[in-house]
């Protein structure tokens, strides 16, 4: 673990802040550590002019460039690394690792999986994240509602729906968690209040603003003092400029809402580096602009992360409202199975993997041994061998499951011909939905 | 010699005719029962729901301090409170996505669009998630949402606040679609798509929140699949929904006069259609003629015929006809406004067309 450990004290304060327009006064703290796109201004607002990057000719050239001066930048910037008192047991500690490692190893199967034919489609994986999806996710509690995009394997399996699920959906049979109709972009999951999975970016963001608007319906027009569900909404680098993200901001900053939004800032949009689509690329400022706290994070350590998550899920339980959380992070694969594999800064980030940082600190500290953690692996192997398993032994969906869930209620299918509801005769699932 | 335009509505019908006192048979028009505006039945249907269920709440823009643009919320805000009443900011694709997660969740919210027009900033989250959501979580969640505003063709409002909507939603997977015409079936309609566990797009007509009905006392709701038969006939079906209800009612008036018995059918429900009334009308009488405020190209009457060829081509005497409004965007200037939409004397000369 890289970064010095930042102080033990909120930094959020207690009460709102007022409006700022000024950030750079603003009382709360933001950036945790240099910012890694300052050496990699593009433009001076000052003069309003474009200024190139020298000399690159080539993406690659550039790619490269921009790795190496964010990587010098970190480097150059990052204070000694001080002795830090352990923040977590042995329990919590193993319940992270052991997440971390399932959602590692699930997602390494699903491209086994892909490669041999055994799903399809566009499958995101979210290798290198982990610690966002485990920092976060392993907060929240039953009840509490988590929001994705279409990399949600991971999300998913965090706030516990089982492998096999997960597994036997993306295989698109019968069992899987959405019964084979979501796929890879859309697990949905009732009983674990997982809001989906979602393939257009941004559309997650009012659905997880709803689900915190009621839960503070509940509590204050139902007066049920028992619900203090949080929403969890994940997104990434190239939403924040989408104006979903905007307009749920704004809403949630006005009524208070207990909703977290968290960036997995991972620097890329498909091909899209966040630095060449964001005039201003440090998301968190964005926060303040509504009153929200806005928090930068190093998204590559789980403790850092669940150290903030751990205060902005309790700032929203008691009602003082969202934050914006920016997880500076890094997914290790393409975009997707279907996209190239190699980013320039991979190798640098492949260093601070988020499960070895962990384990690192569980040994240094005597929080576990390496046979513990080895048994920890061997089991999560053997639940998703359990999961493949399941997965292709599960019928795929039959012709009568097309049009069951179209509508829930039935009658929505109309009336036909002979005056009974379609949805009565017991030949309409074998013929097609005509109104 | 060529007749100026003026006497293209030489007739004596009026043309633009629309806070006409409904003559629908099908209203259980007692003595008792109380009078009202068809926006004050909206809003008793969405009082009397709110009341049932506290679950039940309203997000849009201006609908609770103002009152409602059209005053269909006017009172409720101050009876239910700012939360269950939602002021939203100007965010229609935002709020209707949060009315999605609340309904996921368990509530069952109205989000009211201040013109129907508005809501195609919306068209992401009502295509994506009000309509896809049920059927991509296998079914684990419900998307009980009503979608409802004022739409279609005002006075001279200009394009974009005059846009006929119907045609554009009526193709997403999961969503119902209903067209109230009259206080009855507004109040109906309301209570009834608040009670579906469906996402129901109810769209009402701008111009048609003044028509006056005497409405029962007794709580009623209507159904939301069902068609209405306004007036039964022999000679021709007509198949009409919202304000050229009332069109097709005046040049009905010219039409019973000169002998014609056209039996006029509401369909209400725009999406999906009610075969069994449909059906039973054209077994009657052979000949279908469609009015409606749609535009022409994959509107509402193009679904319509495709589905009463069908369903019902062995009963057809006659081609049907549709009468819909024209590809344009509405223009501002009043004669074009005019000729844009179906004008009573363009259904009698259908009907004389298509009947002899």
């Amino acid at each position: 673990m890289a970064s010095c450990h930042a102080p033990q004290a909120s930094f959020f304060p207690q009460i709102s802040p007022p409006f700022s327009a000024d950030t750079s006064s603003s009382p709360i703290v933001s950036c945790r550590f240099p910012c890694r796109y300052a050496s990699l201004q593009v433009s001076s607002p000052s003069s309003g002019t474009f200024v190139p990057r020298a000399e690159e000719k080539t993406k690659t050239e550039r790619n490269i460039f921009a790795c190496a001066a964010t990587a010098s930048r970190l480097v150059a910037e990052k204070p000694a690394p001080t002795k830090k008192k352990t923040t977590i047991t042995k329990e919590e500690g193993l319940v992270l690792y052991e997440d971390m490692v399932l959602g590692r190893s699930f997602e390494d199967m699903c491209a086994q999986m892909y490669y041999r034919g055994k799903m399809f489609g566009f499958v995101h994986l979210y290798n290198g994240q982990e610690a966002v999806s485990t920092g976060f996710i392993k907060c929240l509690k039953e009840g509490d509602f988590v929001c994705s995009t279409y990399r949600d394997h991971v999300h998913a399996l965090s706030k516990g729906v089982p492998a096999r699920s997960v597994m036997s959906e993306l295989f698109g049979k019968a069992t899987g968690v959405c019964r084979g109709q979501g796929g890879s972009m859309h697990m949905f999951s009732k009983e674990h209040g997982v809001l989906g999975g979602f393939a257009f970016i941004g559309e997650g963001i009012p659905v997880a603003t709803g689900a915190a608007f009621k839960s503070k319906y509940e509590k204050e027009v139902l007066k049920n003092d028992k619900v203090d569900a949080v929403s969890v909404a994940f997104f990434g680098d190239g939403t924040c400029n989408n104006g979903q993200f905007f307009e749920c901001l704004n809403m949630a900053a006005l009524w208070k809402l207990p909703i977290i939004f968290v960036v997995e800032n991972n620097l890329w949009a498909i091909g899209m580096s966040h630095i060449r689509a964001t005039s201003d690329p440090n998301i968190w400022k964005k926060g303040p602009a509504f009153g929200i706290p806005g928090v930068h994070v190093d998204g590559m350590d789980v403790l850092k992360v669940r150290e903030v998550a751990i205060e902005a899920i309790a700032r929203a339980r008691r009602g003082d409202g969202p934050t914006l959380v920016e997880c500076e992070t890094y997914r290790f694969r393409g975009h997707s199975l279907a996209d190239p594999d190699e980013l320039p800064e991979k190798a640098h980030y492949a260093a601070r993997d988020p499960i070895l940082a962990l384990k690192k600190y569980l040994l240094q500290h005597n929080l576990a041994d390496e046979n513990e953690l080895k048994s920890i692996q061997t089991r999560i192997d053997e639940v998703l061998e359990d999961a493949v398993d399941f997965a292709e032994a599960s019928p795929l969906p039959p012709r009568s499951q097309l049009l069951e869930n179209v509508f829930a209620d039935p009658k929505g299918f109309g009336i036909g011909p002979d005056g009974r509801y379609r949805c009565e005769d017991p030949s309409f699932t074998a013929g097609t939905a005509q109104v | 010699m060529r007749a100026p335009p003026s006497t293209v509505r030489a007739s004596k019908l009026v043309t633009n005719a629309v806070a006409v006192k409904s003559e629908t048979a099908s209203i259980a028009a007692t003595k008792s029962g109380h009078e009202l505006l068809l926006f004050e039945a909206l809003r008793e249907g969405l009082e009397e729901e709110m009341e049932r269920d506290p679950r039940v709440c309203v997000l849009g823009e201006d609908v609770g301090h103002y009152g409602g643009s059209y005053k269909v919320t006017k009172g409720l805000a101050e009876k239910f409170g700012d939360l269950r009443v939602l002021d939203t900011p100007i965010a229609e694709n935002s709020f209707t996505g949060m009315a999605v997660g609340a309904a996921m969740t368990g509530l069952r919210p109205i989000v009211e669009g201040m013109n129907m027009g508005f809501l195609l900033l919306a068209y992401n989250q009502i295509s994506n998630n009000c309509g896809m959501l049920h059927y991509t979580s296998g079914g684990q969640f419900t998307i009980p949402v009503v979608i409802r505003g004022p739409g279609g063709v005002g006075r001279q409002l200009g394009a974009e606040h005059s846009q006929r909507l119907e045609s554009y939603f009526q193709s997403v997977p999961g969503l119902q679609m209903v067209a109230c015409s009259t206080p009855y079936n507004a109040k109906g309609l309301m209570k009834a798509a608040i009670r579906s566990e469906n996402p129901v797009i109810l769209c009402e007509h701008v111009l048609l929140y003044n028509l006056k009905e005497r409405i029962p006392d007794e709580e009623y709701v209507c159904c939301l699949e069902r068609a209405e038969l306004v007036r039964p006939g022999k000679d021709v079906t007509i198949l009409t929904y919202s304000r050229m209800r009332h069109h097709v009612l005046q040049a009905a008036k010219s039409l019973i006069n000169k002998g014609y018995d056209p039996e006029i059918i509401d369909i209400i429900s725009l999406k999906p259609f009610d075969l069994h009334t449909i059906g039973n009308s054209i077994k009657k009488t052979h000949k279908v003629l469609i009015v409606e405020e749609c535009m022409r190209t994959g509107g509402i009457g193009a679904s319509l015929r495709a589905s009463i060829m069908d369903n019902f081509w062995d009963y057809l005497d006659a081609p049907i006809m549709c009468l819909s409004s024209q590809d344009v965007p509405t223009p501002y200037a009043g004669t074009l406004e005019e000729a844009t939409v179906v004008q009573p004397p363009q259904i009698v000369k259908a009907i004389k067309q298509l009947c002899g």
